[in-house]
């Protein structure tokens, strides 16, 4: 078995695959980048060639003009790949957006996987983790300290439709982020049956039309700029986070913020965000998940990219298991969008 | 407790004052006895639990949960209560109802040693919010932004009871407040406080912005530069009141012990300055004095405290409230040399020829505890609160305002360290906080000393360099004028703004309200 240190190199920029000469996830512009997923703190523009599933690839043209169809970019399925170096990559679901990936890498008898963002529950926009078994378990670890448990999400969007029923003369403004969680938001709120009109920031209207265009129904979408104030009375309005407090939110009949996020799990975190409504939904695997997904890997070795990398480090110590923290810099998106 | 939890998470996330007071209103309409009381008294930070303390609750983590993940997560969140009640494993099974009052007695009752195993079966009673309430309840620390002057008039509006009453009764009767309840409901007379010695709510002044008032119909006294007490003497014992209705008594034990009448009377609690001649010293040295619950020897020798009386409210069981001025004023002549002249005195009325003497005696003042001028009608009864026309408060140049503070900044240089800079807000109609103004000047370093203290312990949110901090501190601000401003949400900006006094004694909510500052706008 070939020694993992020698043909991967975790950097502060990015995880480099030397016998293939490309970077996972890297925080600058390089020859060849593999991409787990379309977050802006995963996937940059200005690469060469960029390797990623095809729904990533469509989000890296959508947002950051991309061009997907450039014979030099490759769109992949999950557990397909390429080979590269004597290097094989493939992709596999990572469950926290839409074309989310784990990536595995295969060399000379070891397996490497790099999951990027995941998280383990059901989400209806997106195709859900599966474990890949391997010697190292490169893991992000978002909401690595055990006060982080995500409530079911179910009761979250209960209580977001408990908060617009309740009060019939205002709108409930959530805050989700435009990639991912605003459209799961919306998906869940269908399953729950809220089948009313769900009114969006303009911010988001291209990411929900990708989304529809991948199969994923969203239901019927409307613009706030195009809607009367009055309309929107007794009903649902999702912006970006950074909308929230500003003052496109006036044109919103007297709203109860709501923000969608696992850090919505700290109060003085949602005080911070000034919330009314504190809604636990996060696209990023909690504790539990973290921890169970390590047990379940089992792997010979769990590497730490971003987050709370002391405390999952800790539980490795604890439960006897190697591991190291990776320090990766530029990891700083999740604030936003967790 | 999944009602209380309920409330405390909504009381959290709301930061209007009328939306918290709704809130309340609510709970307390819809909650039975003796929850709803002990959840009040909780809220309001009235109960203690001498045996649970936070070092109770990190012992009893250590024994759940890895102290290196406790410290990694205490850390994170920054609340031992709020840290405790996440990591807290959920104990399996279906939980009955723990109701607070259940709550409340299992943690009275339990002793030192008993503590942990009393604690670990109630949180294993409850979710993350329950257990979050518990853990607020047992430790204190609330912090939802309910004084206790919100919660006298959430249950004035809960059951349409004057909260004039409710103050008075308020401070008489104990938790859970039965007897209270009983009242608000129509289901029991009004609680006879004969034989108890309670609070009376304060007549206060408004500002006076006329150009000038007539003499024969209102008296002129100085106006202290002390904090507002009420002495009362009843049902055996002597209690000091300050003006939220808090009991002070521990930190003036000397007056306490002086006040031997029975009667109740209003007054300027000063301390004798030696530079001053044995007169009232600044307010500054009264602050040595302030917010202790032991006094030694040493601060009673110098810092010696006396009040100055103004007003006679009950007199050998009598209730003088209902009298003119003049009627409680020469009564009150005549009561004052019954109590010992070395801790309590008559404030002078002025004499002045006319209002532009008065106006010049007010300009020439130099005593450092007179803080400006008291016009009083002469014909007023004694009433609760502030009411048009009966009482002024003419301050003494510079222009002054009871502000709030909001945030505070790490200064420069030598104070790198220190929370130095503070942006401070009134009160909007909306009952809203807005910012006003910033000042990082004024202070002595012991008082830096304090604020920064303040600040770091009472911090809710970091932005940064800033602070948030908890809403209940009020400063007195002098400036030399106020001007409209675009650049504030308050819409003033103030000139030269530098603390002058920390008063510690005032409720937050009795801060000034951006109207009046309005009104000061050149």
């Amino acid at each position: 078995m070939a020694k993992a240190k020698t043909w991967i190199e975790p950097h502060p920029g990015g995880i480099y695959v030397k016998p293939a000469d490309l970077w996972i996830d890297p925080s600058r512009p390089a020859p060849r980048a593999a991409v787990t997923h379309g977050h802006a703190d995963h996937a940059r523009s200005g690469h060469g060639a960029v390797f990623a599933t095809s729904e990533t690839l469509a989000i890296m043209a959508l947002r950051y003009g991309v061009d997907a169809e450039a014979s030099h970019n490759q769109a992949y399925g999950y557990g397909d790949g390429f080979e590269r170096g004597g290097v094989r990559f493939s992709f596999h679901p990572a469950g926290h957006v839409l074309g989310s990936a784990q990536i595995l890498m295969e060399y000379a008898g070891e397996r490497i996987v790099v999951t990027g963002d995941y998280k383990r529950r059901v989400d209806p926009t997106c195709a859900r983790f599966e474990v890949v078994p391997c010697d190292i378990f490169i893991t992000e670890a978002t909401f690595g300290l055990p006060v982080f448990r995500h409530p079911p999400t179910r009761d979250e969007i209960a209580k977001l439709i408990g908060a617009v029923r309740a009060e019939p003369d205002r709108s409930v403004l959530v805050g989700a982020y435009a990639l991912g969680k605003a459209q799961r938001v919306i998906a869940e709120l269908r399953a729950a049956g809220w089948d009313a009109p769900i009114y969006i920031h303009g911010a988001l209207e291209k990411m929900c039309a990708l989304y529809a265009l991948h199969g994923v129904d969203l239901g019927e979408l409307r613009l706030v700029s195009e809607t009367d104030k009055a309309a929107m009375a007794g009903q649902i309005v999702l912006a970006p986070p950074s909308a929230l407090n500003d003052r496109w939110s006036r044109r919103l009949p007297d709203p109860v913020t709501a923000m969608a996020s696992g850090w919505m799990r700290v109060r003085q975190r949602a005080r911070q965000r000034m919330v009314e409504l504190p809604l636990v939904i996060s696209d990023h695997a909690d504790w539990d998940e973290l921890t169970a997904t390590i047990a379940e890997v089992n792997p010979g070795e769990t590497w730490i990219t971003h987050g709370s990398e002391d405390g999952l480090l800790r539980w490795c110590e604890l439960t006897q298991r190697k591991a190291r923290a990776l320090h990766l810099v530029g990891r700083d998106l999740e604030e936003e969008e967790a | 407790m999944k009602r209380f939890a309920a409330l405390i998470d909504r009381l959290i996330y709301t930061r209007s004052r009328n939306s918290k007071l709704a809130l309340i209103v609510d709970y307390l309409r819809h909650t039975p006895d003796p929850d709803r009381g002990w959840a009040i008294a909780a809220l309001t930070e009235s109960l203690d639990f001498p045996a649970v303390k936070a070092g109770t609750v990190r012992a009893l983590l250590a024994t759940r949960i890895d102290e290196e993940l406790f410290r990694l997560s205490r850390h994170f969140v920054g609340d031992t209560a709020e840290t405790a009640a996440l990591l807290w494993p959920d104990a399996p099974g279906t939980k009955a109802e723990l109701s607070v009052a259940e709550a409340v007695d299992a943690l009275a009752a339990t002793s030192r040693s008993d503590a942990p195993a009393v604690v670990a079966s109630l949180l294993d009673q409850l979710d993350a919010d329950g257990r979050y309430a518990l853990l607020k309840l047992a430790l204190g620390g609330m912090r939802v932004g309910v004084s206790a002057r919100l919660a006298k008039q959430a249950f004035a509006q809960a059951f349409d009871v004057p909260v004039d009453d409710v103050e008075e009764l308020w401070h008489a009767i104990a938790p859970p407040y039965a007897p209270l309840f009983a009242w608000g409901e129509g289901r029991a007379e009004r609680p006879d406080l004969a034989d108890v010695a309670f609070f009376r709510p304060f007549m206060l002044a408004h500002p006076l912005e006329e150009e000038s008032v007539d003499l024969a119909d209102y008296a002129a006294e100085w106006k202290w530069d002390g904090i507002r007490v009420q002495i009362v003497h009843g049902g055996g014992e002597t209690r000091i009141y300050s003006r939220g209705g808090e009991e002070i008594g521990g930190a003036f034990p000397e007056l306490v012990a002086a006040f031997d009448q029975d009667a109740v009377i209003d007054g300027e609690l000063l301390v004798r300055g030696e530079v001053q001649g044995g007169e009232a010293a600044s307010f500054n040295a009264l602050q040595q004095r302030l917010g202790r619950k032991t006094v030694s020897k040493k601060m009673l020798a110098d810092y010696p405290a006396f009040v100055r009386v103004y007003d006679l409210l009950a007199l050998d069981g009598d209730d003088l409230r209902a009298l003119p001025w003049t009627e409680r004023r020469r009564r009150l002549e005549a009561f004052v040399p019954r109590l010992a002249a070395s801790h309590f005195d008559l404030s002078q009325v002025i004499d002045p020829t006319d209002f532009d003497d008065l106006a010049k005696r007010r300009a020439g003042a130099r005593d450092a505890a007179i803080e400006g001028v008291m016009l009083k009608r002469r014909d007023a009864p004694y009433v609760a609160g502030r009411r048009a026309g009966l009482w002024y408060k003419w301050k003494r140049d510079p222009l002054t305002a009871d502000c709030v503070m909001m945030y505070a900044q790490r200064g420069n240089g030598r104070r790198a360290s220190f929370y130095s800079d503070y942006t401070f807000g009134c009160w909007s109609d909306a009952g809203e906080l807005l910012p006003v103004g910033k000042a990082y000047s004024g202070f002595t370093d012991a008082e830096l000393k304090w604020l920064d203290k303040f600040v770091r312990d009472n911090t809710l949110n970091r932005f940064g360099p800033v602070r948030e901090v908890e809403k209940s501190l009020v400063l007195e601000v002098a400036f030399d004028s106020i001007h409209s401003s675009k650049r504030h949400k308050s819409g003033l900006a103030m000139r030269f703004p530098r603390i002058s006094r920390i008063r510690r004694d005032k409720p937050a909510e009795e801060a000034d309200r951006i109207a009046t500052l309005r009104g000061m706008v050149t």
